[in-house]
């Protein structure tokens, strides 16, 4: 029985085979040797994954800069597809980034769960919505015979995210809505475009453009607004509870405008009660 | 006895950062896991008398900890660095210590007194530690790491204890 040429030096010896000189009927000491086998095939299993991993990880600072910049440059060319640089690095980070931040979202809005940690939410809300929504988006691209491989469709949300970051970032210390809404449409905007005429540089048809961009683009859109108000100072949901729910609905929207629009109508409804 | 001793000498080598491998060369978790308890403790001690509030902040300091270290240290092996899991590991957990100092600094300043006075001084405090140990920990690491991807490395270092910092200065005794 001989061993086959290995391809990679050190590895341990395939199954079936055992070292030279072993008698075939050590029953104890084959036992030992079996169970020993297979952590060391385990362990070299595990840096053979972290292997199949590292091209994906093979970047400069300056590319990943580079990227990071065109995450928010959208670019229109939609007769040529477009390149999308398959690697995790810089995606890898921007979760984790964003998990940050959603900590101290969280932290400074008093958020409570009653089962789990905050730090299990935030890395399970980011990495299920990364890993989540580029699934979902790789299948849709499959049905929808878009050009795109699951680490460069990984690679393009996962850069999408920086927009969401800078508003997150800034939204959670500076507490304006009317900024929010300004970040949402601006930032969040251009890196959603951004992703949006890279897949349709992509993708051929009308019809499929218009399933897999649209789809996209909502799902981004929406999670930015789900992350922000679920995690925000939650000023308005202290005012519900507070006063009651039998309040006329625009008075929950937004703050500075129903200050001045219920003045005016408390005015013109004391003005109506005087005349009459 | 001896181990005791080597821990010692290894917390001298955080607090005087010189490239030197001693703390790579013979790795041990001792360190780490004291100074990770002693951290999560007293950040929990401010919320032990409410009972749903305790569990999960000890949990959280200890997992934010171990899993940020791991993740770390996953991240320079991809990025092709050439330092074992453990050194890693152990370098990373003994740079807690300026943060675990900056901590009971904090509790001491808390005990003196609240207030934008002392809410200055913990911010300089631990300012001052996030940077010590963010450079600390890159002194040791930056060595295993081909020259031009230092940056890639140490930004998730530098939000790890980012994180950690951040925790200890928004702690305040209910």
């Amino acid at each position: 029985h001989r061993c086959p040429p290995c391809r990679t030096p050190g590895c341990p010896p395939p199954h079936g085979s055992r070292p030279r000189g072993r008698p075939a009927g050590a029953t104890h000491g084959g036992s030992m040797w079996q169970v020993g086998k297979r952590q060391a095939s385990r362990a070299f299993s595990l840096y053979a994954n972290i292997d199949i991993l590292r091209p994906y990880f093979d970047v400069e600072p300056v590319q990943v800069r580079a990227r990071l910049l065109e995450s928010m440059i959208p670019v229109k060319m939609i007769n040529f597809p477009q390149k999308i640089a398959g690697e995790l690095y810089g995606p890898l980070m921007l979760v984790f980034t964003l998990v940050a931040i959603l900590l101290h979202g969280m932290k400074t809005s008093d958020t409570i769960i009653r089962e789990g940690t905050l730090m299990g939410t935030a890395i399970g809300t980011c990495f299920g919505y990364w890993l989540g929504v580029s699934s979902f988006m790789y299948f849709l691209a499959y049905l929808c015979n878009a050009q795109i491989t699951m680490v460069q469709m990984l690679s393009l949300l996962g850069y999408g995210l920086f927009g969401h970051c800078i508003t997150l970032l800034v939204t959670y210390n500076i507490h304006f809505h009317s900024l929010f809404y300004i970040f949402w449409l601006v930032v969040g905007g251009l890196s959603t475009l951004r992703m949006v005429a890279v897949l349709v540089s992509r993708t051929v048809g009308h019809t499929q453009r218009l399933i897999l961009c649209g789809t996209l683009a909502a799902l981004h859109m929406l999670f930015l607004l789900y992350l922000h108000f679920a995690y925000h100072k939650v000023v308005e949901g202290i005012l519900d509870t507070l006063e009651g729910p039998n309040m006329p609905p625009f008075q929950r929207v937004a703050r500075d405008i129903p200050v001045v629009s219920n003045a005016v109508l408390n005015t013109t409804a004391k003005a109506i009660a005087l005349t009459l | 006895m001896r181990d005791l001793k080597a821990v010692g000498k290894k917390f001298v080598h955080v607090m005087y950062p010189r490239k030197s491998s001693a703390l790579l060369r013979d790795w041990d978790l001792w360190g780490p896991l004291v100074l990770c308890v002693a951290l999560a403790l007293m950040l929990q001690g401010g919320s032990a008398d409410s009972k749903d509030d305790g569990g999960p902040q000890f949990a959280e300091v200890f997992v934010i900890i171990w899993f940020g270290a791991v993740v770390i240290t996953l991240n320079s092996k991809l990025l092709g660095g050439t330092i074992s899991f453990f050194q890693s590991l152990c370098v990373l957990g003994y740079c807690v210590m300026p943060l675990t100092v900056a901590m009971l600094v904090c509790r001491l300043v808390l005990l003196a007194g609240g207030g934008t006075v002392s809410f200055i001084v913990r911010l300089i405090v631990v300012g001052a530690m996030f940077a010590w140990s963010t450079l600390a920990s890159t002194a040791f690491l930056a060595d295993s790491q081909p020259p031009n991807r230092k940056a890639l490395v140490v930004y998730p270092i530098f939000l790890f204890y980012f994180v950690i910092s951040w925790m200890i200065l928004t702690f305040t005794p209910q």
